[in-house]
């Protein structure tokens, strides 16, 4: 009976709290608009009996996924966001993997501080974090003063609302994720390895090829998963940093829902996204796994 | 020993800079006389005076805590179970599913789960505000809770647990007397880690919220897109400075705590 009740009671929060809601944009997203409270139709109506959810699931359809493809707004939206997902993890990776490998091998006594550095800004608002870098990258903001009083440039830079700002951005509130699992895997490598092939007449560029990024593999392959998939559906740093020109589908199915108010087009809009998370999600899982199986 | 080396020690200095700087601007202009965030003005804090005489702020900060305080507690509880779960109770009958529930939530896109959790309310015409919030908020943050704890629980010597039993404890006892203080640090690191989501989300609790309760991050980011403003400025370097005090004593505290853990259990293993 106890163990009964312990599995049931977070299972069912679950079921009630995650999966029922995924049913029901499921369901929305075959509906249509409709100007009503609530604003699609059809309406799932029991007190009718069979005939009711008959007629219910037969005013289901495709059709919100079928505008979904007619307007390019949405696949470009969906590719940009792609794009931008990629180029920024990228970049989080070039930024990353440098201070990962610094702090594999600093002292073993700093260690601890500088891993608890790189942890903090993970704990301080997200938010907040993005929106220092407004004053920064204004065209009256700091850098651009900065930059005029070296002599670098005689005009200010236009970098806020543009998709720059968002790489910033990106790059700037997902660095803990890339760094913490590449430093987690350097700092578990064998020194002597690096010996050994330095002995056998390797450079120290080339062992650095051929010993260590082999190595940290899978810290890297898990790091840019953890950047690559959050950045996918990202909304803040859009809509904060980025211009008219950025498109990212996260800012495209919030403007959907609470601008346009077109709630099966944005639920639709919803399950694509989440059909195109799916591979990269089942392969981060994969590769999680492989890992602890080789640790276990 | 290991080579000291220019590129690890430019890479360190660097990349801290860039993590460190952007928030030391944010902190220093809030004590910025001028109205313009961009311009230095003078040494002041006016702006603090500004923010606690906001009464808008204050409340929205106080419904921010309150969602917060309970959010994180409930998916505290409901966190250790579902971890209990996933480590000790076995086969059970759909736990496939059950496992993906808990990691789900960790990689979905807040806007998906802001969308589907706002139809839901709607659907069984639940009154958005407080009480919304506070189950959208418990749903995503059980989830990271349970993976913090299962981590612990792995790791754990079970037979501890199964000599407790043996010495006529119930399941219950036994869980109350030894599963829980082996695993509190991590039962309190997870409720501050479910505690800082709550505070810090945006998206979800835009979506879940009604007219009657704004959050801090909803008030803030409908200030902030009108531009860069002194207030705000001063408003982040008080959360920021209440993060630091919280992490660094938390990290103090726990570390402690793990040192004695590891001696008990060692003494335990071993009887002198």
């Amino acid at each position: 009976m106890r163990r009964f009740l312990l599995i049931a009671v977070p299972y069912l929060w679950l079921v009630a709290l995650f999966l029922i809601p995924f049913l029901i944009v499921l369901k929305i997203s075959l509906s249509d608009i409709a100007l009503a409270r609530p604003p699609y139709m059809p309406q799932l109506d029991l007190s009718a009996g069979w005939e009711g959810i008959r007629s219910f699931f037969a005013a289901l359809d495709f059709e919100n996924f079928r505008f979904l493809t007619t307007d390019d707004l949405y696949w470009k939206a969906y590719l940009s966001s792609l794009q931008i997902a990629l180029i920024s993890t990228l970049l989080t990776l070039l930024v990353g993997y440098p201070i990962a490998y610094a702090m594999a091998r600093s002292a073993p006594e700093w260690r601890p501080t500088l891993l608890m550095l790189v942890i903090l800004p993970f704990w301080t608002s997200f938010l907040i974090r993005v929106y220092a870098w407004m004053g920064i990258l204004a065209n009256e903001g700091l850098l651009n003063q900065f930059l005029l009083w070296l002599g670098v440039i005689n005009e200010p830079l236009t970098i806020l609302n543009t998709n720059t700002a968002v790489y910033i951005g990106i790059v700037y509130t997902y660095l803990p994720f890339m760094i913490l699992p590449i430093y987690s895997a350097l700092e578990r490598m064998d020194d002597s390895l690096l010996e050994a092939a330095e002995d056998l007449g390797c450079s120290r560029m080339s062992a650095f090829w051929l010993v260590t990024i082999p190595l940290s593999k899978n810290g890297i392959i898990a790091g840019c998963f953890l950047v690559f998939i959050p950045v996918i559906g990202e909304f803040v740093i859009p809509s904060l940093l980025g211009g008219s020109g950025t498109l990212m589908i996260g800012k495209v199915l919030w403007e959907e829902f609470f601008s346009n108010r077109d709630w099966p087009v944005a639920s639709a809009v919803a399950v694509i996204l989440l059909l195109i998370l799916v591979i990269p999600i089942i392969l981060f899982q994969r590769n999680e796994q492989k890992q602890r199986e080789a640790e276990g | 020993m290991r080579r000291f080396s220019w590129f690890n020690a430019t890479a360190l200095t660097l990349g801290f800079a860039f993590l460190y700087v952007p928030m030391i601007i944010l902190v220093v202009y809030s004590f910025n006389e001028s109205k313009l965030v961009t311009v230095w003005a003078g040494f002041s804090t006016q702006w603090y005076g500004e923010l606690i005489r906001n009464e808008e702020f204050l409340n929205a900060a106080w419904v921010t805590i309150k969602v917060a305080v309970m959010s994180s507690t409930i998916a505290t509880v409901l966190g250790t179970m579902a971890a209990y779960v996933l480590v000790r109770a076995g086969r059970f009958s759909g736990r496939t599913l059950f496992s993906g529930m808990i990691y789900a939530p960790l990689v979905m896109p807040e806007v998906i789960t802001g969308l589907s959790l706002l139809l839901l309310f709607i659907g069984i015409g639940l009154d958005r505000g407080v009480l919304t919030i506070v189950l959208a908020h418990t749903t995503f943050s059980m989830c990271y809770v349970s993976v913090v704890v299962s981590s612990r629980l792995v790791s754990f010597d079970q037979s501890l647990e199964e000599a407790a039993l043996d010495l006529g404890c119930s399941p219950f006892e036994a869980f109350r007397l030894v599963t829980l203080p082996i695993i509190a640090p991590a039962v309190i690191s997870g409720w501050l880690l479910a505690f800082t989501l709550s505070l810090d989300d945006l998206v979800i609790a835009s979506f879940t919220t009604g007219p009657s309760a704004t959050t801090l991050p909803i008030k803030i980011f409908s200030a902030v897109r009108l531009g860069v403003s002194p207030e705000i400025n001063a408003l982040s370097t008080i959360m920021i400075a209440i993060v630091t005090v919280g992490v660094i004593t938390a990290s103090l505290v726990t570390k402690q705590a793990a040192v004695r853990q590891a001696r008990d259990e060692r003494m335990a293993e071993r009887p002198a």
